[in-house]
């Protein structure tokens, strides 16, 4: 906005002020601004509300996190039962394996990710860096699975006889 | 629209007239050492005199990604309390804090706990929160309801009234295909909520995912939003703040108005720039300059909000 104040500036101040003093004075009409803080209105029939009420003593960090990632591992090569996770991509995105074999996904990227079948048939917890999730295929099938965080991450598993 | 008109409500007319004039109040804010640093749209929109409180105003934060360990930022703990110190330093007790979202990175019970610890260091009289996607990994938001969803309803979605603006937090981190999803319940709540209210009524949404299509290819948009503002269409003022991209950026369709905030834990690339949103590793001393908070305030009679942004210091 300010970039646009063409030629205003060649105006006496005196005579901005006014103008801006009366604009203010009449635009805001009859109504002066609230003094205090305005309340909220969750509704009728809210006996609980949304939100939380803040405390205002900000040196009240709490304890750091403990270690997470249910079943962090050292990351694994890539195998014939191996899935990488990296760049936000399962690869291989397409893996051929027979009916009985347990296949191991390991995140490598910074962002967690997850594995969850599309048929809900199998679903990891949230994978961090480094961490694994394995799962054993019974069936023979055609298994497409997303990671859940970043559903446009798409993998399948084709399990055969 | 008539019927229930505000009698202290401009016409689109007057405000029209109003803006034109509100030129040189602008020109006095910014003499006076109030540097409005984004005003959303045009002619229609002018900032508020500095020296009046506001109708309203509330600072968002958002993604602060706690229990995030990489390069990307070594303590996201860190950053998150200098940005809710910051809240506190604004010189004035803000109405509310939204956080647009992604308050944990793994939902884990350790996570949660923390920062709604954390949270409670703001002095505001009122936090809400929507949830991220990081906040529903595994449970469809089970444990983001039992830290943060008392008093909300369905998935986590709720609705006030403060100072003559309509608020609606909205959840669509849930049941995600391939972008942000709302869903029948939430959408029917949507009509039925706003159904009663005059079309004058200033609208504000929040939500984690951009409710209009940033960048669909890396899941930045939400499948039905387009029904869900459709409700909204009617309203003349509609503001629509999300999270989840890191970074700030600001779409006006129609009557609606999106702006995506920053976050307080790490950077993610522009839409596109590389093959991924992964986090970036700034060099040393530059990640402050990528992190920020938001204030947002709206005067009675305008039509767009006014929102600052301040990088975090």
């Amino acid at each position: 906005m300010s970039r646009h104040h063409r030629s205003l500036t060649a105006w006496p101040v005196a005579a901005v002020a006014a103008a801006a003093i009366l604009l203010v004075s009449g635009c805001s009409g009859s109504r002066p601004a609230p003094q205090g803080p305005p309340s909220v209105n969750f509704g009728s029939g809210a006996r609980t509300t949304p939100g939380m009420t803040g405390g205002g003593s900000a040196s009240a960090s709490a304890a750091p996190p403990s270690a997470t990632g249910s079943s962090a591992a050292p990351s694994a090569a890539a195998g014939p039962n191996a899935v990488n996770i990296t760049n936000f991509a399962f690869a291989p995105a397409a893996l051929t394996v027979p009916v009985g074999t347990t296949v191991t996904w390991t995140n490598h990227d910074e962002e967690p990710h997850t594995v969850v079948a599309n048929d809900n048939s199998f679903h990891s917890p949230g994978l961090g860096s480094n961490a694994t999730y394995s799962y054993t295929f019974t069936t023979a099938g055609s298994f497409g699975y997303i990671c859940s965080i970043h559903p446009f991450m798409h993998g399948t598993v084709v399990v055969t006889r | 629209m008539t019927a229930e008109r505000d009698p202290h409500t401009m016409t689109r007319r007057q405000l029209m007239r109003h803006s034109a004039w509100f030129g040189a109040a602008v020109v006095l804010t910014v003499a006076g050492g109030e540097v409005i640093s984004h005003v959303a749209g045009s002619a229609e929109t002018a900032n508020a005199a500095a020296t009046a409180r506001p109708t309203l105003r509330f600072a968002q934060i958002s993604d602060s990604h706690i229990g995030f360990t990489g390069t990307a930022n070594a303590n996201v703990a860190g950053t998150f309390t200098e940005a809710i110190n910051q809240v506190n330093g604004l010189g004035y007790t803000p109405d509310f804090v939204i956080h647009t979202g992604d308050l944990t990175h793994l939902s884990t019970p350790d996570q949660f706990d923390q920062v709604k610890q954390m949270l409670t260091g703001l002095n505001t009289p009122h936090i809400f929160t929507v949830p991220g996607e990081h906040d529903s990994i595994d449970d469809g938001g089970e444990k983001y309801r039992q830290a943060f969803g008392a008093g909300t309803r369905g998935d986590g979605w709720y609705s006030f009234d403060i100072a003559g603006v309509h608020i609606i937090g909205l959840v669509n981190t849930l049941h995600l295909t391939k972008l942000g999803h709302l869903g029948a319940d939430q959408l029917d709540f949507i009509q039925k909520d706003v159904a009663p209210l005059s079309s004058d009524t200033p609208i504000i949404v929040f939500s984690h995912i951009p409710l209009f299509a940033m960048y669909p290819k890396w899941g930045w948009g939400t499948n039905d939003a387009t029904q869900a503002l459709s409700y909204l269409k009617r309203f003349s003022s509609v503001t629509c703040l999300n999270g989840h991209v890191h970074q700030l950026f600001t779409k006006t369709e129609g009557n609606v108005t999106f702006h995506s905030g920053t976050t307080t834990a790490y950077p993610l690339p522009h839409p596109g720039d590389g093959p991924a949103p992964k986090p970036i590793t700034l060099p040393a001393g530059k990640l402050h300059d990528a992190l920020g908070i938001r204030e947002v305030s709206y005067t009675k009679g305008q039509q767009a909000l006014a929102l600052k942004e301040q990088t975090l210091q």
